[in-house]
């Protein structure tokens, strides 16, 4: 089990020195010059060569990386060519918003999307199948720009039941995360109903029923626990894309997250930011992996890494 | 926790507002983006220019809601006949943040900052003509020879040749008073810890939620500012800021009205009484590559002036512009009111096509910045091109990206010119001209991107620029109409329109009108804003 983890993590370690090489080489491939970014409409050519030497972007490529590089093994990501603030410190007055709303969007996704698979399955090709894939559909197919306006102007604007968006308070919480739950419990709902069809006819859930366990204990006992593994796949995949930022979301309620910071960064072409920003989604990416990984074996003891 | 405790301590003065000296109370001010620095020698963006403004002061600074000139930290000042030196006399007893006296030094320190090439300041451009900068900026020299410190209250500047514009850079935030001990101790932190003299002093700042100013109660104008305090929250989308506003939550919408409920608005009694309007030092226009095939020719350059159908595009932003026919927008000295412009004629447009030897038309591409409105813009001047024949393409892309293709040559025949997110650095006629139209600026990676050179006009521009004393302001203006009549006949450019102000507030914001659409604060006048109701 170690063996397996230290294996993981090296190979990690490989595929995150990757993700920085094509980042880097994509930001460079891009036809925009931060140095004229920063120097805006009335600087002489002077200033921008000044700039531009200044941030190092006039050295050659390999150069630019291999410093990067450097600066990275000591865990300095640079500093925001817009703030001038360390990137590290932009990323971290961010990790917190980003983890709660993450929390809040796998909880709301679970709770809607779990449930209503379950039943769709239970009850299959009955009205309430056909009512959850229609919802299902309808959400996952939802602009979460409008859905969460909508939510906002009707839950927070026309009843004052929740703030018009910001930060701070679990009542901020609900809406954006909400938001996020209609969306993604629509793929939940899709997944638990097709894992939980393809459960029911196996032989050992007939078996148990011919043993004369009754249908509740069958469906939780025997087939609910076999049906989750592709959710836990599932979350874990959710936890890097959350932990990368959910840009649409964040922006419509004022969401602090990362999502805000690496749109704002990719507007003006604020490399280390940017930089900054994939690694940290990288890493929870491979995190969330690792950790979907781990639990299986916890949950199927079929399963076992050696 | 600590966050929830920070907010509520935040709201605790909105739900109390104090009622001192000038009404005191805290002002709410939404923004989708991030502040970034707030050190004044990198700051250059439309957001955070006027926080700057209210945290530190320039030996000059402007009349509230005016472009007028007037001494500001300093108390007076002299120009040489030649025009070429400038002595300041500082008012005394003025005081930094931390508690000490601004001194002729300081002001010196702070043009060696911008200077330094180290502290990569946007606006070093605007002080290389201070005489020694040049040499100061390449490291040959260790100080600017052309800053000299008097007494503990004068400081002359001397530059290589007289510059009109010269005491405008003087009131550009660059140029504000910065206290050395301050920046060495925040070291590249400085923007997030700035230290001036400003109005309003630092209170707190959250990366990514809030920053809030709070009043400065040494303050060296009597009575300024009115307000105790003001909060600007971050990362707010202004369709949100706009419900809020009207819930009473916010009172200014930093990123102006939602182009979706634009009409809603206007159409609104108690809504239209909320929003303020004015003008702008913003011109909207199309670059016309003067160095490529067949735009080389002027006949051509006018003709796709007489195309564009001004006041159609004017509507496709609901009116929130009037139509422009020269370079320089309506506030800034020089403005032409007698002069009429190209008119909209296709028929004319056509023949002049035919006589350069394009009778039915050519192929060419228009560069547009891709965010609403301007992919719509371009559309429209795609259609009206079409209809004299001329059938174009439409690259319509990231900011960064077109600005790059303008400043490359050879590359862009056409660039719409919105988005770009341009206003003028200073109310002066030169300011149109030498970044964006003059020889000077004839190299790729600028900003001039109709390529467009006329050595005449340039000399008439340089002439004009050694015109700085206050008598000749009549003739240098008078001189200006002459030098952008001589443009608008090459053509480089087709004006569209001249972009309005609409500034939305909450009712309790009182104050002068103006300072609502203040043409050098942009949102609004933080300094003179006053609440008169709860």
């Amino acid at each position: 089990m170690t063996a397996y983890v230290l294996r993981r993590v090296a190979q990690a370690g490989v595929i995150l020195l990757g993700v920085s090489l094509l980042t880097f080489l994509l930001l460079f491939a891009l036809p925009a010059d931060p140095a004229r970014m920063i120097a805006g409409r009335s600087a002489t050519l002077e200033t921008v060569g000044r700039i531009r030497s200044e941030l190092g972007l006039d050295r050659p490529l390999a150069v630019q990386y291999g410093r990067y590089l450097q600066r990275l093994a000591r865990g300095d990501l640079g500093r925001s060519y817009a703030q001038k603030v360390e990137v590290a410190e932009l990323l971290r007055s961010r990790l917190a918003a980003t983890f709660f709303l993450m929390v809040g969007g796998i909880f709301f996704e679970l709770l809607i999307g779990l449930p209503a698979g379950l039943l769709a399955a239970v009850r299959r090709r009955s009205r309430a199948d056909r009512a959850v894939m229609l919802g299902a559909f309808l959400g996952v197919s939802a602009p979460q720009f409008v859905l969460g306006l909508l939510l906002l102007y009707l839950l927070a604007y026309t009843v004052p039941l929740f703030p018009l968006g910001g930060y701070g308070t679990p009542a901020h919480l609900v809406l954006p995360a909400v938001t996020l739950g209609i969306a993604g419990g629509g793929w939940y709902a899709r997944m638990m109903r097709s894992a939980m069809l393809e459960v029911i006819q196996q032989d050992y859930v007939r078996t148990a029923r011919a043993k004369g366990a009754g249908a509740r204990r069958v469906l939780t006992r025997h087939a609910l626990p076999n049906a989750l593994l592709p959710v836990i796949t599932m979350i874990g995949l959710d936890f890097g894309t959350f932990m990368g930022g959910v840009v649409v979301v964040e922006s419509v309620f004022g969401w602090p997250g990362i999502g805000q910071l690496a749109w704002q960064a990719i507007q003006i072409v604020d490399i280390p930011v940017i930089m900054g920003v994939v690694l940290v989604s990288a890493v929870a990416i491979l995190l969330g992996n690792l950790m979907a990984d781990l639990a299986y074996p916890l949950l199927d003891p079929r399963i076992r890494y050696g | 926790m600590v966050v929830i405790l920070g907010l509520l301590l935040a709201l605790v003065p909105a739900v109390t507002p104090t009622w001192g000296q000038g009404g005191g109370g805290t002002m709410i001010v939404t923004f989708k983006d991030d502040i970034s620095t707030l050190d004044p020698a990198i700051g250059y963006d439309w957001q955070n220019w006027s926080i700057i403004k209210s945290i530190s002061d320039g030996l000059m600074d402007y009349e509230p809601a005016t472009t007028t000139l007037v001494p500001h930290l300093a108390e007076s000042f002299t120009v040489s006949p030649d025009g070429r030196t400038y002595t300041f006399r500082l008012r005394r007893g003025v005081r930094f943040h931390n508690g000490r006296e601004v001194v002729a030094a300081d002001v010196k320190y702070t043009l060696e900052r911008v200077l330094n090439p180290k502290t990569q300041s946007p606006g070093a451009g605007f002080f290389g003509g201070i005489t020694g900068a040049k040499a100061f900026s390449e490291g040959k020299a260790p100080d600017v020879s052309g800053i000299k410190v008097g007494d503990k209250y004068t400081v002359r500047i001397s530059l290589d040749k007289a510059n009109a514009a010269f005491l405008h850079t003087m009131a550009l935030n660059f140029s504000h008073v910065v206290p050395k001990e301050a920046v060495t101790k925040a070291g590249a932190d400085f923007g997030h810890k700035p230290v001036g003299t400003g109005a309003f002093m630092l209170k707190e700042w959250t990366l990514g939620q809030r920053l809030v100013l709070v009043r400065n109660p040494n303050y060296f104008l009597r009575g300024r500012p009115h307000l105790d305090q003001i909060t600007f929250q971050v990362g707010v989308e202004p369709n949100v800021a706009f419900l809020r506003l009207q819930r009473k939550e916010v009172d200014i919408l930093g990123d102006g009205i939602p182009p979706a409920d634009f009409v809603k608005v206007m159409g609104d009694r108690a809504l239209r009484a909320l929003v303020a309007v004015g003008d702008q030092l913003q011109t909207g226009y199309v670059t016309i590559n003067t160095q490529i095939e067949p735009l080389n020719d002027v006949r051509v350059r006018r003709a796709l002036n007489m195309a564009i159908d001004k006041t159609r595009i004017v509507r496709i932003i609901n009116n929130r512009a009037v139509p422009a026919n020269q370079v320089l927008p309506p506030l800034m000295p020089g403005y032409d009111k007698a002069y009429a412009g190209y008119p909209f004629d296709r028929t004319q447009a056509k023949k002049l096509l035919a006589e350069a030897g394009y009778p039915s038309g050519f192929r060419t591409t228009l560069f547009a910045n891709n965010t609403d409105p301007n992919p719509r813009i371009a559309q429209a001047i795609q259609q009206d091109l079409a209809a004299i024949g001329i059938k174009v393409e439409l690259k319509t892309q990231a900011q960064s990206t077109v600005i790059e293709a303008g400043g490359t040559k050879g590359q862009a025949p056409l660039i719409w010119s919105g988005g770009m997110a341009w206003i003028a650095d200073y109310p002066d006629p030169n300011n149109f001209y030498w970044p964006i139209l003059s020889c000077d600026a004839l190299t790729p990676g600028t900003w001039n991107w109709a390529w467009y050179c006329n050595r005449e006009v340039e000399k008439m521009v340089s002439d004009a620029d050694a015109m700085v004393q206050p008598g000749q302001a009549a003739a240098r203006a008078a001189k200006f109409q002459e030098i952008y009549r001589k443009v608008m006949s090459d053509a480089p450019w087709i004006p569209i329109f001249n972009e309005r102000r609409y500034t939305m507030h909450s009712a309790r914001l009182g104050g002068a009108r103006g300072i609502f659409v203040d043409p050098i604060h942009i949102p609004v006048h933080y300094d003179e804003v006053r609440m008169i109701g709860r």
